[in-house]
């Protein structure tokens, strides 16, 4: 029992934080220590929650309403969602402990809170679900909570930044939608691992290719993978900094967990299943094409929220490239790749929160002089920098060595090559942030400190970041895990 | 029946599908909720539409006549209204749009795409 709790705490936690918050909405400093100590104590939980499920021989599930396994919504406490629970938690700390600094009364009382908790709610219902409609339904949610963050300033450029996500996003949705309804349609079930096991022993038939293009397109919206990844740059530079490095850490990450689960899991790309073959080769390209079309995004621009905005899409291009060596030791890779991913890109657009607080401008022409005025600030920003590049030892280059030496061993060597390129392209991107950023005079104007709560947030982040690289054995073994876990689905196993 | 109700929902699809590539952002709002239809009735299909699954068995039979799946029948409920809480939620964003460039077009309405355009010299406060 108690175990069923704890499985839920994740989502009900912050749920529960976010009706609390809507109720003391003019309360503005009980809303600001409540969301940090909400975010420090999902944090707990869900370090607890992972311990438990690493312990416990037998993956722990709830079905609501005690339905047999199979035909009622279920939770499980599986990898990899148990370990993007944790890796959500952290990043919801540091944007928490980041919003003491950032977010005003004004944001406060607009709802500020309740939609952020809200937001970690709905991305830990999608990581714990076990059914393909409730995965929908998160999203929705996310989404929602998302549109209401991104326009709380209610300025016309974050209206235009909200028309573009949302319109992208229902399109999305709609996808994704038909898609598990086929899948419904063709196995009678909604349960991930009922449907797999379903599908498993079928022979391809017209329904099931288009439930996977339809899943693939969806979901590929949602993790703002090339073609799809224009709404991106266009609308998350708008937001308050808080609540865009927990969507640049955490919503696209979202899509594309939904996307592993989908085309690992449900249709068994990883082990041969069915739809394997059409796919793989346009997952390459999609792969290879986002990694490069949006490093070349990033370089051309100066706007240091745009150039993450860029970042965050062609990092998941790294991630679908595990994915498209249609490998076990691939989608360990991608998975890997995905929890680096999510704590350096949060920790990056704090970063560039912060630049802008002491320099006055989004613009990197205009910043310059933090590693004069404020070297500890320039120390802990070069860590994410670093690890985006792929620097030894930090978390990235473990990341992308992965990547790369399995799509060698995958035969695609093609792909490990435009890796290689892209990684190149993003070490100039990220050295021209960091020199204009810290090492260039600023023009005729004063820097200020940083405040020190967005430093310890960075701080946070940047230690995870240091922890991977110096010890990336765990959590590889942690990825192994997961690709295992994610084979298991469709190998029909219960 | 079943491929007079699949045609029909293909058509209101790619109707909708239209009327979202307008750059009228009305006609999008429109297109996106009738997507929303759309997508509503091919799931319908997805639980047959006469399947011999009973929610409900009554005191005492063994047989049950026509009865539609249930699933599919909730899935529909939720999509309704999650379908309904965006379509607002857009509305709403529309409104402001018009509200502060006094347009519908798409065109007009490009307030995000100018705040970081490169070299953007003005800077933009919280």
């Amino acid at each position: 029992m108690t175990d069923g709790w704890l499985l839920v705490a994740p989502v009900l936690l912050p749920l529960l934080g976010a009706v609390a918050a809507l109720i003391l909405r003019r309360h503005v400093a009980v809303l600001a220590a409540g969301n940090v100590a909400v975010s420090a104590a999902l944090l707990a939980l869900s370090i607890l929650l992972f311990v438990r499920a690493s312990e416990s021989r037998s993956v722990p599930a709830i079905v609501f309403g005690n339905w047999p396994a199979g035909m009622g919504i279920s939770f499980t406490a599986a990898l990899p969602g148990v370990a993007l629970v944790v890796v959500t938690a952290l990043v919801a700390l540091a944007a928490a402990l980041y919003a003491l600094v950032d977010v005003g009364p004004r944001r406060r009382r607009a709802g500020y809170d309740a939609l952020t908790l809200a937001l970690i709610g709905a991305v830990n219902g999608a990581f714990l679900t076990h059914d393909l409609f409730n995965l929908y339904v998160w999203f929705e949610l996310a989404l929602i909570a998302a549109l209401g963050l991104l326009t709380i300033d209610r300025k016309p450029a974050q209206i235009d930044g909200a028309i573009r996500y949302a319109s992208f996003a229902m399109l999305a949705a709609t996808f994704i939608l038909l898609g598990v309804g086929i899948i419904y349609g063709i196995t009678g079930t909604l349960d991930i691992g009922a449907a797999s096991a379903a599908l498993a022993h079928r022979p391809p038939s017209f329904a099931s290719a288009v439930a996977a293009a339809l899943l693939l397109g969806g979901f590929a919206l949602k993790a703002g993978l090339f073609p799809f990844h224009l709404w991106l740059p266009a609308s998350y530079h708008t937001g308050p900094t808080a609540a865009v490095a927990v969507f640049a850490g955490l919503l696209t990450k979202m899509g594309f967990y939904s996307l592993l689960i989908v085309l690992a899991g449900v249709f068994g790309i990883g082990t041969g299943g069915l739809g394997a073959a059409q796919l793989v080769p346009l997952l390459g390209w999609i792969a290879a094409a986002t990694m490069i079309v949006c490093v070349a995004g990033a370089l051309a621009q100066t706007d240091m929220r745009r150039i993450l905005s860029y970042h965050v899409v062609a990092q998941v291009g790294y991630m679908m490239a595990g994915l498209a060596l249609a490998t076990s030791d691939g989608i360990a890779a991608a998975v890997f790749y995905m929890i680096h991913s999510i704590i350096v890109q949060a920790n990056l657009f704090l970063g560039a929160g912060l630049i802008r607080r002491t320099s006055g401008s989004w613009d990197l022409t205009r910043a310059g002089g933090m590693v004069r005025t404020n070297p500890l600030f320039a120390a802990v920003l070069a860590v994410p920098l670093l690890s985006l590049a792929g620097i030894p030892p930090l978390s990235g280059f473990w990341a992308k060595f992965i990547v790369i030496r399995e799509s060698l061993d995958a035969g695609m060597a093609w792909l490990g090559g435009i890796a290689i390129i892209a990684g190149f392209m993003t070490i100039v991107s990220v050295s021209v942030f960091w020199s204009d950023a810290c090492w260039k005079e600023p023009h005729g104007r004063s820097v200020r400190r940083v405040p020190l709560a967005g430093l310890v947030a960075m701080s946070i982040l940047s230690a995870a970041t240091l922890a991977i690289g110096l010890m990336p054995q765990w959590l590889w073994i942690v990825a192994r895990l997961s690709a295992q876990a994610i084979g298991a689905l469709s190998g029909g196993a219960p | 029946m079943t491929v007079l109700y699949a045609i029909a929902g293909a058509g209101i699809l790619g109707c909708a599908l239209y009327m979202v590539l307008s750059r009228n952002l009305v006609r999008m709002l429109l297109g996106l909720s009738l997507l929303a239809t759309g997508v509503n009735l091919l799931l319908f299909l997805t639980g047959r539409l006469a399947s011999r699954q009973p929610p409900i068995v009554r005191d005492g039979e063994k047989v049950l006549g026509d009865a539609a799946d249930p699933i599919a029948q909730a899935m529909i409920l939720t999509a309704i209204v999650i379908g309904f809480a965006l379509t607002v939620m857009f509305a709403v964003l529309v409104l402001r749009a018009w509200r502060s460039v006094r347009s519908v077009d798409a065109r007009d309405v490009d307030a995000a795409e100018r705040l970081g355009t490169t070299r953007e010299r003005e800077a933009v406060d919280d």
